[in-house]
């Protein structure tokens, strides 16, 4: 009698997808941005404030761009991997001020190092909201099409930069117009 | 309920006396009829920090941020499926409350009106099996029913038992 | 041997739960688990209650009530049969040992943390509310006593004894858990809708569906019980339905407690017992499905009765109730299982609910007020029909006129009047039938005694019903008929909404056992007349210092006026004021 296993099949169908679940983070939001044209903005620089940042300056290079502020706790355990990510120029790191007060922002700096090229005011969060941001700090990949092609959630973990980030940074480097990279092609981004 | 816990000490430190002029007060929005529709919109929206909450109901930070967009949207003449679209192309599908209707999300949609049907047939198929099977196998039927009415004649109402009794008489000239 | 041992148990149980409440009155913060939920300044009240505040302190409590219902099994079980008795103790004797190991590995309660803190941590300010010290531990009997129907279940489906007098005795208990449970969930969303503050009583967060899906499936067995009873029919059914009934609970417990999704009221979660727990689960609820296929084919059919019969109507409000559940399950677990199988993230939030619920549940009580005054075995459409004419017609014509009188005609208003005229008006056919019949009886005997002469099962049911339809009522006015204004306020400045005056008369600093308070004060008028006073506050609690908001709230029977602050960090009194007119009820519950 077939029928009265059904209630078991669900329930053991169910139990295997609950177990799948442990391992998932819930409040992970992947962004829809990945594989997308990067948003297109123009801020001030933190360091100069009269003189603007445009992103489209950035086609052609592969470049990082990193979501922190002066309040936010996370950022600062971060913050000294991607000083020395910057020392080992491989890749141009930017810095989104996301919310912050610029003197704030820049006594921060001070204090920790300053990992970026440039860090770019964004007061009222606009760009933020543009970027999808909903945690800070967040760290976004952009090719040289100004594509994003991937996006850390969270603090950037040495891991995370030695298995997903820097190896993923390399082949969009080597990438020409024609061929198109993406972060599945790199194992530790999966 | 009173606001009024037990094992509140209240220390007055000062009080102010009723004005004796009264004013009607004023909106804490501009434009209250807008407010509604921005509330509304919000409503259909998850707040990406907070636990499980609408951008709505959050006070935190990003929500706050987002309920700004949402009416400076308005404000500028856009329609709530613009402003929706708008979030989804920054935050994806997981900010909108009310799924959208795709192929992933079919059975999420669907799938209680399914249920109802599944179980619709399944409960007539298995009313007209039941009937089948009892016609034929009165007997066995009857004795237990026997057995249940024993068992039970302390405790049924006799109403129920003589309303039941009698239908079921009824019931069965009817049918032959 | 079962019944000395479910003593000894609850009285062990019942040790332990007592060394914990002795831990939190004298503050014995080399507890861990005090030091976690709990603070010396916290009022007495509180520090009891909140040994349920925090996940392990919970958990003890779920463990303290089901040795609770299992000793209450073991003294009321008198006129069983044995080997029943011992089977049912049994098996909650398994499911207590289940509960105790995942406390003793994954979640003591008794955890020591050396050197002692100096004070706790203190409970979460949300918590502080008398709604904690009523709303879990009813919530908690609920859950917890539909493990007696699950025990009766296993017990029949052991010995193969599936004949109907099992159903007559696990119909009590499966009546009482329900009334608990039922309570339960009324508590906590009106605890939710004074708390928040936003004027919501349901969310439909996961947390309150995990309480929602024992009680809709509860119903769905309180009903099938009903029948197994009286007519010894769908006995499988209603096995299966006692078995998912509990079943649903361990999931609901699943959900709060591993963080496979995301709530308001999550507990601090953690993967290890949420592993604990799913193979708990899988051993019960696997294990009692197996003992079901193995056992189930070989049960006959029970009583006959024909196509349009009351047991009909119970089944296909079985099979309702049994979608809702259904519908309430996907729409809690679509996102984990989107998400587990790489299809991306989504949320399933109240708009999605609201759109599929609603159409499942008109049908559903459309039957409600059919199937009480359908005849057991065989029923007469027609018959039934002109019985119901006048009821139709009153909540046609209700449904029709009375949103006008009220104001604004929605047609949702429309059709909350008339489904919840419809059900009264069937019970008042429905007893006005029955009274007919003892009249003549009785004698002279009055009205209200020959109400009260009616079986205990009846009159429960029809409570039960009404409460159905006030509920339908209230819900239906509060959606339509709610005011709500957010003003800024000044002192002195008032605000009018359906004829009631608000008045803001300032803000007083007080200070309560842990916390200060700006508390604003609002009196409201009704043509000169006062009504009430408001005291809406601002609270700082001294430990956890982010400020909270409670507002000032008088409901009467026919309208709730509320305050709130407009948000937790006004400075100024910008209060924000608004008045609904419900009539706002609860559930009814069901004395059977």
């Amino acid at each position: 009698m077939v029928r009265y296993l059904v209630p078991l099949i669900v329930f053991l169908g169910v139990a295997g997808f609950l177990l799948k679940g442990l391992e998932l983070n819930p409040r992970e939001v992947p962004s829809p941005f990945i594989d997308k044209p990067a948003p297109n903005f123009s801020l001030p620089k933190l360091h100069e404030p009269e003189a603007q940042f445009a992103s489209k300056d950035m086609l052609g290079k592969v470049w990082l761009l990193n979501v922190w502020a002066s309040w936010c706790v996370a950022c600062r355990s971060e913050h000294p991997l991607l000083v020395q990510l910057s020392r080992a120029n491989i890749v141009p790191v930017y810095g989104l001020n996301y919310k912050d007060e610029p003197d704030d922002a820049r006594n921060w700096l001070r204090e920790l190092g300053d990992a970026y090229v440039s860090s770019l005011i964004d007061y009222e969060g606009k760009v933020g909201i543009d970027y999808g941001v909903y945690g800070v700090p967040e760290t976004f990949v952009i090719d040289k099409q100004g594509i994003i092609r991937h996006k850390v959630i969270g603090p950037v973990t040495p891991s995370a930069l030695d298995n997903c980030v820097l190896p993923l940074v390399r082949k969009l480097q080597q990438a020409t117009a024609q061929t198109v990279v993406k972060r599945t092609e790199v194992e530790g981004c999966a | 309920m009173s606001s009024l816990k037990p094992g509140i000490v209240l220390l007055c430190l000062f009080v102010i006396a009723p004005l004796a002029l009264a004013k009607e007060a004023e909106y804490m929005v501009a434009d209250p009829e807008m407010e509604k529709t921005v509330n509304e919109i919000s409503a259909e929206l998850r707040c990406l920090v907070c636990q499980n909450q609408t951008i709505a109901d959050s006070n935190a930070p990003l929500a706050v941020d987002l309920k700004n967009q949402v009416r400076d949207m308005v404000e500028s003449g856009q329609s709530q499926s613009d402003i929706i679209d708008y979030m989804v192309e920054r935050y994806g599908d997981f900010v909108r409350y009310r799924p959208p209707m795709k192929a992933s999300t079919m059975l999420l949609w669907v799938g209680p009106f399914l249920l109802l049907l599944i179980g619709v047939v399944v409960l007539v198929v298995n009313l007209r099996k039941r009937t089948a099977v009892i016609k034929n196998d009165g007997d066995l039927s009857a004795e237990e029913n026997e057995r249940l009415q024993r068992l039970l004649a302390a405790e049924s109402s006799p109403q129920v038992a003589k309303r039941g009794d009698l239908s079921s008489q009824k019931a069965g000239e009817e049918k032959s | 041997m079962a019944r000395p041992a479910a003593q000894v148990h609850f009285i062990l149980v019942a040790v332990s739960f007592v060394c914990l409440m002795y831990a939190f009155i004298y503050n014995d913060f080399s507890v861990k688990y005090v030091a976690s939920v709990s603070n010396s300044m916290l009022p007495i009240q509180y520090r009891i209650a909140a040994i349920w505040g925090g996940h392990e302190g919970s958990l003890l409590l779920w463990a303290l009530l089901l040795a609770v219902w299992t000793m209450a099994v073991a003294r009321y079980s008198r006129n069983l049969p044995l080997d029943m008795v011992s089977r049912v103790i049994g098996v909650m004797g398994l499911i207590s040992v289940g509960f105790l190991m995942f406390m003793l590995f994954t979640s003591n309660p008794f955890d020591r943390l050396l050197p002692a803190a100096l004070d706790g941590r203190d409970l979460n300010p949300l918590l502080q509310d008398p709604g904690l010290i009523i709303h879990p531990p009813l919530l908690y009997i609920g859950y917890v006593g539909f493990s007696v129907a699950f025990a009766f279940a296993i017990a029949a489906l052991l010995g193969g004894r599936m004949d109907a007098t099992w159903a007559r005795w696990s119909r009590p208990w499966t009546t009482i858990a329900w009334s608990f449970l039922t309570a339960g969930i009324a508590l906590g969303s009106w605890w939710a809708y004074y708390e928040l503050g936003w004027g919501g009583w349901w969310f439909w967060d996961p947390v309150e569906n995990a309480s929602f899906l024992p009680w809709l499936v509860g119903t769905a067995l309180v009903h099938s019980l009903a029948v197994t009873e009286k007519r010894g029919s769908f006995k499988n059914w209603t096995v299966l339905l006692a078995i998912f009934t509990f079943s649903l609970s361990l999931l609901g417990t699943f959900l709060v407690r591993s963080g496979v999704l995301t709530s308001v009221h999550a507990f601090a979660t953690d993967p290890e017992r949420g592993v604990f727990i799913l193979g708990f689960l899988v051993v019960v609820i696997g294990g009692s499905l197996a003992l079901f296929a193995w056992r189930a084919p070989k049960v006959g059919v029970g009583g006959r009765f024909g196509l349009v019969s009351r047991e009909t109507f119970l089944l296909m409000n079985n099979v309702m109730l049994v979608v809702a559940a259904g519908a309430v399950l996907l729409g809690t677990l679509y996102p984990l299982l989107l998400d587990s199988l790489d299809m991306g993230k989504i949320s399933v939030g109240p708009p999605y609910f609201d759109a599929v619920f609603l159409p499942l549940m008109v049908p559903m009580i459309f039957l409600m007020g059919l199937g009480p005054i359908a005849r057991w075995k065989q029923a007469d459409l027609p018959d039934m029909a002109s019985r119901m004419k006048w009821a139709a017609a009153v909540s046609l014509v209700m449904a029709l006129i009375l949103p006008f009188v009220m104001g604004e005609w929605f047609a949702l208003t429309s059709l909350g009047f008339a489904l919840a005229f419809w059900i009264t008006s069937s019970i008042v056919v429905s007893m006005s039938e029955r009274l007919r019949k003892t009249a003549g009886n009785s004698g002279g005997a009055g009205l209200l005694a020959r109400i009260a002469a009616l079986p205990n099962a009846y009159l429960g049911m029809n409570v039960a019903h009404i409460g159905v339809a006030v509920f339908i009522m209230g819900v239906t006015m509060v959606n339509t008929y709610e005011v709500e204004k957010d003003m800024r306020m000044e002192v002195g400045d008032t605000v009018t909404m359906s004829g009631y005056t608000f008045r803001f008369d300032g803000v007083t600093e007080v200070e309560g056992p842990n916390y200060k308070a700006s508390r604003g004060q609002i009196l409201v008028t009704v043509d000169d007349k006062t009504e009430t006073v408001l005291f809406p506050e601002k609270r700082v609690y001294f430990v956890q210092t982010m400020p909270m908001t409670e507002a000032g709230i008088d409901s009467g029977l026919f309208r709730i006026c509320m305050c709130r602050w407009a948000n937790r960090w006004a400075t100024v009194p910008g209060v924000c004021v608004f008045i609904t007119n419900p009539l706002w009820a609860g559930f009814g519950v069901a004395p059977s």
